[in-house]
C-alpha cells in the first residue's frame, strides 16, 4: 500500500474536491473509504483518508502510489497543502479475522478494544508512533497497524512468534488469501472491479459517492445517474468448481453480456463465485447467464453481493 | 524437493514415466506446490489422440490456471478419474496418487530430449 501524509490549512477542501466521499467535517480519529476519479469519472484509485489532529493520511493501492502522488501534486498549487510520500519510511501490517479482538489487547494496547470500525488511534511503542486502525480489506474484523519502517522487524516476531515458538493463533497470510476473502465479502479491488475505464457508480460503489457536492468526476457521474447505468457490477455463482477469472466473457444465451472482473473458488462456501460487469438488463437476481471457461460455457446465476457476511 | 529418479521431466513441469509401452504423466510436486491448493483438473477424454506438444488439459488453483502439455504423442488410454472429486490428490502426492493421464505413445523418442531428475532439480533451482 502507498502511504501519503498531507499537511496544511487547505487539506480538507483540497481532499474534498478530489474525493468522491464528502469529507467536510471529517472527525479526528476517523478513516473514510473513498474513490478518487478523473474528470470523466474513471476511477484513479480507491483509498482510505484518515483525519489526524494536525495532518491527514491517505492509504492508497501500492500500484497507484506514484499516480496518486502526481495527481495530488498537480492539483495542489495555489493551496496550502504539502504532500509527503511516507511509503518507504513506514511499514503496514494487517491483523484480520474473527479472533482478532480477543488478541488485540495483548498485541497492541488494551485501549484498542473500545475502538469502533474505521476509527484509529496513535500509540507509542518503544518510543515511536504507531497508528492502529480498526479496518482492513478482508470482510472480517481486524486491525491495520502502520509503524516506522525500522520497527516492523520487532513487531512481526511479536505477532507471529518465532520459528521455534510460533504464535498459537496468528498465521502469516499473503495477497492470495486476502483476495479470496475480499471476493467472498464482495469488496472491489483496484485493477479488477475498479479501473479508469469506468466510474464508481458503475462499480457499485455509489455509497462512497456524494453527488450533492462538487468533486472531480462528479459531472459525468450525475449524468449517468440521471440516464440510468448501462452496466453494473454483479455477483455470479457458477456451477461446478472451475474458476471464472478476470476478462472471461459472460453470455446471456448467445449474446455477450459482459465480463468477469474477479473470481475464485470460495473456501468458506465451497462454491465458484465471481464478480462481473454486465449489461444492466441482465443484472436482476437469479438471472441465468453463462461464463466461457476454457472454451466451454459454464452456467452461472446472478446473486446478491456480498457472497458471505461475517456473523456480528 | 522431491524428484523421483525413475522418470523424465519437461521444462513446463510435467513428469513422464515409462512402464512397458505406456507413458504415465502428471505435474511435478514443485509445480503443485507453486500452484497451491488445486481446485479443479480438466482431463482429456479416453481415446483422444494427441500430438507431442499438445495441451491435454488444465490444472486450476485459486492462484492460477496452468496448461498440461504432453511431450509425447499417442492415444490417451486412461485418465485419473479420482481427480474429478479429489483434485487435491495432486497437491498431496503429485508423483503417485496424483498422476493425470496414461498415454500409449506412438514413439518415446521425444522423451530422450527431456530432463532427468538431476537436470530438473538444477533447472528449478536456476529458474525458480
Amino acid at each position: 500500500m502507498g502511504r501519503l501524509k498531507l499537511t496544511g490549512d487547505d487539506c480538507e477542501s483540497f481532499l474534498n474536491r478530489l474525493c468522491t466521499r464528502n469529507l467536510v467535517g471529517a472527525e479526528v480519529g476517523r478513516s473514510y473509504y473513498s474513490h478518487m476519479c478523473r474528470e470523466d469519472g474513471g476511477i484513479l484509485d480507491d483509498l482510505i483518508v484518515s483525519r489526524f489532529e494536525s495532518h491527514w493520511g491517505i492509504v492508497c493501492n501500492g500500484v497507484n502510489r506514484e499516480k496518486i502522488f502526481t495527481w495530488l501534486s498537480r492539483h495542489s498549487p495555489r493551496t496550502d497543502v504539502t504532500i509527503e510520500d511516507q511509503t518507504l519510511s513506514t511499514a503496514m501490517v494487517a491483523i484480520q479475522g474473527p479472533k482478532t479482538m480477543e488478541l488485540a489487547g495483548e498485541l497492541v494496547d488494551p485501549d484498542t478494544l473500545s475502538m469502533k470500525r474505521y476509527r484509529f488511534r496513535v500509540f507509542e511503542l518503544m518510543g515511536m508512533p504507531v497508528s492502529v486502525y480498526r479496518s482492513g480489506y478482508t470482510g472480517e474484523d481486524g486491525f491495520e497497524v502502520v509503524v516506522p519502517g525500522g520497527l516492523v522487524k520487532l513487531l512481526l516476531p511479536r505477532l507471529l512468534g518465532t520459528k521455534d515458538r510460533p504464535h498459537p493463533v496468528i498465521r502469516p497470510a499473503g495477497l492470495g488469501a486476502r483476495d479470496t476473502l475480499r471476493i467472498e465479502a464482495g469488496m472491489p479491488l483496484y485493477g479488477h472491479e475498479l479501473t479508469e475505464q469506468w466510474d464508481s457508480l458503475t462499480a457499485g460503489q455509489g455509497w462512497c459517492v456524494d453527488l450533492t457536492k462538487d468533486f472531480v468526476g462528479a459531472g459525468p457521474m450525475r449524468k449517468l445517474q440521471a440516464q440510468g447505468l448501462p452496466r453494473r457490477l454483479v455477483g455470479l455463482q457458477l456451477e461446478g468448481r472451475r474458476i471464472a477469472r478476470q476478462h472471461y466473457k459472460v453470455y446471456s444465451g448467445d449474446q455477450e453480456a459482459g465480463e468477469v472482473t474477479s473470481g475464485t473458488l470460495s473456501p468458506t462456501l465451497g462454491k465458484s463465485i465471481a464478480m462481473a460487469l454486465i449489461g444492466s438488463e441482465h443484472t436482476e437476481e437469479a438471472t441465468c447467464l453463462t461464463v466461457e471457461i476454457g472454451g466451454k460455457r459454464v452456467a452461472a446465476r446472478v446473486v446478491k453481493l456480498p457472497f458471505y457476511k461475517r456473523p456480528k | 524437493m522431491k524428484v523421483p529418479t525413475d522418470r523424465k521431466y519437461s521444462e513446463t513441469h510435467e513428469w513422464f514415466l515409462i512402464d512397458d509401452d505406456i507413458v504415465t504423466m502428471g505435474i511435478t510436486q514443485y509445480a503443485a506446490d507453486e500452484l497451491t491448493d488445486i481446485t479443479y483438473v480438466e482431463l482429456p477424454e479416453v481415446g483422444t489422440t494427441v500430438a507431442a506438444g499438445d495441451q491435454l488439459g488444465e490444472v486450476e488453483s485459486v492462484k492460477a490456471t496452468s496448461e498440461i502439455l504432453t511431450a509425447v504423442g499417442g492415444d490417451v488410454i486412461e485418465v485419473n478419474t479420482a481427480l474429478a472429486d479429489h483434485p487435491e490428490l495432486i497437491n498431496d502426492d503429485a508423483f503417485e496418487e496424483g498422476w493425470i493421464v496414461k498415454i500409449r505413445p506412438e514413439s518415446i523418442e521425444p522423451l530422450t530430449a527431456l530432463l532427468d531428475a538431476k537436470e530438473y532439480r538444477l533447472y528449478v533451482r536456476n529458474t525458480g
